[in-house]
């Protein structure tokens, strides 16, 4: 249940995100979900952005999931996602903030599906 | 076995799900947070870590960050696949003001808040309960019940706490499922009443 510090956390971000310390969009919320758009060429990537490109080909997963499967921090990931996705390799499907009128459908639904698990 | 870099495939998300949510998990250091979101999480608890300055800055932040001075805070989070459309994110995270640029970033576009509190020692979430009303996050407070730890009247434990009327106050076990998730239920029941009030 303690996760182990990994080796890829030690990596300094600075060398990992190319001296960038700011994603060039401000999209990713940590619950936003993303994944590969397909077989775009991987070469000229970093090893860091292979890395997420082959992580989120099997399908989709949260910014904080890609964070936490990589060891790397989550602003340091937001910056190689941002990348990825103007880069043409990754697609966002799913934000967090919700839209004010359909919250109180959404919260219904959470509810109910919360009920069904008990 | 918690390496990062697994060689097991990670457990993808079905194709139908659309929207995802997030519920933030708060309370002091050994409240029971890891506990509950290990005990509620379909996949294993993961854990991402965030940098920050001394200044409690995101390192994103920054244009710079080779000679700052930073710490790390790690939260740990689980997953629930809620229906075909919907996944919930539980983030578990010490409510700590120096950290409050991080809090903004967890807290934009949250649903709400389960602030856990442990009887023994209440003063220690009264730093919790203040940053989550500072976000302006609603919130439901549980009691994580500890062997050992007394047990007060609820209404007491709502004075000590101040709570509202309206916040819900339930008691639970963070190593129980259902009692966990009952107790969720009562927050997301409390944030549908909120929003249903609201003109
Ligand atoms: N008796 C009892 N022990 C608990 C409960 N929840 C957590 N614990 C224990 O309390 C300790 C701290 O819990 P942890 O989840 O790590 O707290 P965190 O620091 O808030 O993440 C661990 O040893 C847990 O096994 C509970 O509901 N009842
Ligand atoms: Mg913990």
């Amino acid at each position: 249940m303690t996760p182990r510090r990994n080796e890829r956390a030690l990596v300094r971000p600075h060398v990992v995100t190319g001296g960038r310390a700011r994603p060039s969009r401000n999209v990713f919320d940590v619950v936003t979900l993303v994944l590969a758009t397909g077989d775009l060429p991987r070469t000229g990537l970093t090893p860091e952005k292979v890395q997420i490109v082959e992580l989120c080909l099997g399908g989709a997963l949260s910014v904080a999931e890609i964070s936490g499967h990589l060891g790397l921090p989550v602003g340091i990931t937001r910056v190689l996602l941002s990348d990825l996705v103007d880069s043409g390799h990754l697609t966002t499907r799913a934000g967090a903030p919700a839209a004010p009128a359909p919250k109180v459908r959404l919260l219904q639904e959470v509810l109910d599906g919360l009920r069904a698990r008990l | 076995m918690d390496s990062a870099l697994a060689s097991e495939p990670p457990p993808y998300l079905p194709d139908t799900v659309r929207t995802s949510v997030k519920i933030l998990i708060v309370g002091h250091f050994a409240v029971g947070k890891t506990t509950y979101i290990g005990t509620l999480s379909e996949i294993r608890p993961l854990r991402t870590e965030e940098r920050m300055t001394q200044a409690g800055a995101a390192v994103d932040d920054l244009a710079g960050i080779k000679d700052k001075t930073t710490t790390t805070v790690a939260m740990d989070f689980g997953r629930l696949t809620l229906t075909d459309d919907i996944v919930l994110y539980l983030f578990g995270t010490p409510g700590q003001e120096r950290f409050s640029r991080l809090w903004d970033d967890l807290a934009r576009g949250a649903l709400g808040a389960l602030i856990l509190v442990d009887t023994a020692r209440l003063d220690r979430s009264f730093a919790a309960m203040d940053v989550v009303e500072k976000q302006g996050l609603p919130y439901a407070v549980a009691v994580n019940h500890f062997d050992g730890s007394p047990s007060f009247p609820e209404d007491e434990v709502r004075e000590a706490l101040d709570l509202a009327p309206g916040t819900p106050l339930v008691t639970c076990d963070a190593r129980d499922r259902r009692s966990s998730t009952e107790a969720l239920i009562s927050l997301v029941d409390h944030l549908l009443t909120l929003d249903t009030e609201q003109p």
